[in-house]
């Protein structure tokens, strides 16, 4: 949209680093890092929202290998706050970089997740509501929907960003953790807001446990406690006008996060296509970094009680 | 239809659909934002309220035993979770902050490990207080023994007039 909008800003290359770098800089000034337990996943989400008033801003980088066409690495920042215990809100700016190609920004996602129940349960369900703004040349496969397949993405820059979605996606966040083990699954219905598009369907799941059930009374980096592993897998389901796994792709990806007593969560995964459709691999890393105080800073500013 | 057409136009400007969006998120942001604040307001107000949650913890999981009772290991390292986890609401010294009540309160002290262990698995998602089943159970139990080695601190809430206590966090 951007790019469109200012074409000049999509010809130059997207500063993909600068930015999260900037807005990194800028939250350690207004507010204090804290300590967070973040899941390993990328595509799948668990049950557990932002604690309220902290901001979480995370830089991922997807690189991704494309038969018939240029190897790409897609790039999002989120910034995830926490509103209340029950509701978090979150706003993604991607771009991609397709080698031998050019750099540009691709859209942004607006998401919202509810908490539907008070307490604890066997499984807990988180309602999921996002709005897309993106165009043709997104890439960052932070979901797969309906019929996408690896040679969707392998027009150039130039072809594909002439297509807009504006999509809303709903899922159901369904999450149980027991005895460490977290097992999430998350069906997922997204509409392209055009009345002729149909309603497409794809699904995450995701398994993952600390590498240590316990803490140890010191700080370390390497402490296992601090690691958590599982595996994720994702892929389409169809859409209401061809239902089923006939055209779809699938992805399974191990996937690991470093909780790092400095604040810090790094995150890999190593995503593996599954049939002819998928790309072959999708390398995944993240950066995030949870801030405190944002929400008494937003309350200033919006003249609430001090 | 014309309508319809030029409400979900795929061009790249911005369009309809995006401003109304847009508006609607303002709107329902706001509006949540005001009744967190509203609720906090009242809970300020209510101070006893802040703590009924406790009674609300079953039979069965008041009863349940600590694993780590008197463990001084346990305790440690239940200080190094409640500062990684717990300060930024229940203050330094887990005797409270703007989002989160004392924990010195005898309300806390006097509840049954089980009953802690119940609300950190639950938290108090009204309240404000998310759930930590992210944690796992080892590290919630060593959270809540941490805060039974309060009750060692002097001048606690029994008395109704807290005195300073050691600093328990770096």
């Amino acid at each position: 949209m951007v790019a469109r909008v200012c074409p000049e800003l999509g010809r130059r290359k997207f500063p993909g680093l600068i930015f999260p770098v900037l807005i990194f800089s800028l939250l350690f000034c207004l507010s204090s890092p804290i300590r967070a337990q973040e899941s390993p996943y990328i595509v799948t989400y668990d049950h557990y929202l932002e604690e309220p008033g902290s901001l979480e801003v995370e830089y991922f980088s997807t690189f991704g290998t494309q038969r018939g066409g240029n190897d790409f690495d897609a790039f999002w920042t989120e910034f995830e706050f926490g509103v209340t215990a029950w509701w978090t809100t979150e706003v993604y700016l991607a771009g991609q970089t397709t080698f031998n190609d050019s750099t540009i920004f691709t859209g942004f996602r607006w998401e919202n997740r509810f908490r539907l129940l008070q307490r604890e349960h066997v499984v807990n369900p988180v309602l999921y509501v996002e709005y897309e703004n993106t165009s043709g040349a997104d890439k960052i496969l932070k979901e797969v929907e309906g019929h996408d397949v690896e040679s969707d993405y392998a027009p150039s820059n130039a072809v594909l960003r002439k297509e807009h979605d504006h999509e809303l996606e709903l899922k159901l966040l369904l999450s149980s953790t027991f005895k460490g083990w977290n097992v999430a699954v998350n069906p997922i219905v997204t509409k392209n807001l055009l009345p002729s598009e149909p309603w497409e369907f794809g699904y995450a799941a995701g398994a993952s446990r600390p590498l240590a059930l316990k803490a140890s009374p010191n700080h370390c980096n390497f402490c296992p406690e601090n690691f958590i592993a599982g595996v994720e897998m994702y892929g389409g389901l169809g859409d209401t006008q061809s239902a089923g796994l006939h055209g779809t792709s699938h992805y399974v990806a191990p996937v690991v996060a470093w909780n790092l007593p400095s604040d810090w969560t790094v995150r890999l995964s190593t995503g593996f296509g599954l049939n002819d459709n998928s790309h072959r691999l999708l390398l995944r890393w993240g950066l995030s970094r949870e801030f405190s105080g944002l929400g008494e800073l937003v309350e200033r500013w919006l003249g609430g009680r001090p | 239809m014309k309508v319809r057409f030029a409400l979900f136009r795929p061009a790249g400007r911005i369009g309809w659909a995006t401003i109304v969006a847009i508006l609607v998120g303002i709107s329902v942001f706001g509006a949540a934002w005001a009744a967190a604040q509203k609720e906090d307001a009242a809970a300020s107000k209510n101070r006893k309220s802040t703590y009924a949650a406790l009674a609300e913890a079953p039979e069965k999981a008041r009863q349940k035993r600590n694993p780590f009772a008197g463990d001084a290991q346990a305790v440690a390292a239940g200080e190094k979770l409640f500062e990684q986890h717990c300060v930024q609401c229940h203050g330094r010294n887990a005797e409270g902050a703007k989002y989160g009540p004392s924990l010195l309160r005898e309300e806390v002290q006097q509840a049954t490990p089980g009953t802690l262990f119940w609300i950190l698995t639950n938290g108090v998602v009204r309240r404000g207080m998310p759930v930590w089943s992210k944690l796992p159970e080892q590290e919630r139990w060593q959270i809540v023994t941490f805060l039974e080695s309060l009750k060692l601190q002097p001048a606690t809430a029994h008395s109704g007039n807290l005195q300073p206590v050691k600093p328990v966090l770096r």
